[in-house]
C-alpha cells in the first residue's frame, strides 16, 4: 500500500494511518508535523509544484520499501493556507517490526524536507508575509540517509 | 521551452510561467538561466545567482550543468521547505 495525497482541505491525521493499521503487521510509525507558533507567526501558506509534488512524494515512497521491508506507506501533505496548531504534513510506515516502521518514517520526513517541491510562507499578525529559508540542519539530516 | 517559477523566484520576476525559445548555443540549465537573466531587471534580481536556485527539468530535480537535451519544461526556483 502507496499512498500520496496533497490536500488543500485539513488534514486527518489518523484517516491515513488507520489503513496502514490494518495490514496485519505489528508497527505502525508515523510523524506528523504541525504549524509552530512562533514568534508572532498566524499561520504558514505552502506553494507547491503541482505534479512534480504528487510523483517526487510518490519515489520517496518507493525509495523507502526498496530500503526497508514495508507492508505500506502514506504521504500526506497540505498546501494552501495552514493555520498555527493544524497538521501540515503526515508521514507513515507499517512493517512487522518496529525498526523498519520507524527508519522508513525518519527517512521519508527527513527526503520530503530536502526534495520534495514545496515552499513555505509565513504570515504574521502584523499582517506581513515572508519566504521561509531553508535550512542546512535539514540537509544535514537528508544526506544521513545516503 | 516552458518556464515555470516558484516561491520567491515567481514573486522577483512577477510571472508564473512563461515560454521561451532557447538560444542554440545553450546546452545546459545554466547556459539558459544566464540568458534568461539578461532578458529584463527582474529576470536579472531573481536569477543572478544559481547557487542560491534549484531546477527542475520535465519535474526532476537536476544540476545548473544538466544538458538540457529535448526537456519541455524548465522550472526555476529556491530551495524547498516543505515538511
Amino acid at each position: 500500500m502507496k499512498v500520496v495525497r496533497v490536500s488543500h482541505a485539513a488534514i486527518q491525521p489518523d484517516e491515513g494511518l488507520a489503513a496502514l493499521a490494518g495490514l496485519g503487521g505489528g508497527a505502525l510509525a508515523s510523524f506528523t508535523g504541525i504549524v509552530r507558533d512562533d514568534n508572532g507567526v498566524t499561520a504558514i501558506e505552502l506553494e507547491h509544484y503541482p505534479g512534480m509534488t504528487e510523483a517526487s512524494l510518490y519515489s520517496l515512497i518507493e525509495a523507502a520499501t526498496a530500503r526497508w521491508s514495508l507492508l505500506g506507506a502514506v504521504i500526506t501533505h497540505r498546501v494552501g493556507i495552514v493555520p498555527v496548531g493544524a497538521p501540515v504534513v503526515v508521514v507513515g510506515a507499517a512493517s512487522l517490526h518496529r525498526a523498519e516502521a520507524l527508519e522508513a518514517t525518519a527517512f521519508l520526513i527527513d527526503r520530503l524536507k530536502t526534495e520534495a517541491p514545496f515552499w513555505k510562507r509565513a504570515h504574521y499578525a502584523d499582517g506581513t508575509a515572508k519566504w521561509v529559508d531553508a535550512k542546512a540542519s535539514d540537509d544535514a539530516r537528508s544526506e544521513r540517509w545516503t | 521551452m516552458k518556464l515555470v517559477y516558484f516561491a520567491s523566484v515567481r514573486e522577483a520576476i512577477g510571472l508564473s510561467s512563461e515560454e521561451c525559445d532557447v538560444p542554440q548555443d545553450a546546452r545546459r540549465v545554466g547556459d539558459l538561466v544566464a540568458w534568461i537573466s539578461a532578458g529584463s531587471q527582474e529576470h536579472a534580481r531573481a536569477l543572478h545567482d544559481l547557487s542560491r536556485l534549484r531546477f527542475a527539468l520535465d519535474q526532476e530535480m537536476v544540476a545548473s550543468d544538466a544538458l538540457l537535451g529535448e526537456a519541455q519544461e524548465l522550472a526555476i526556483f529556491p530551495p524547498v521547505t516543505g515538511g
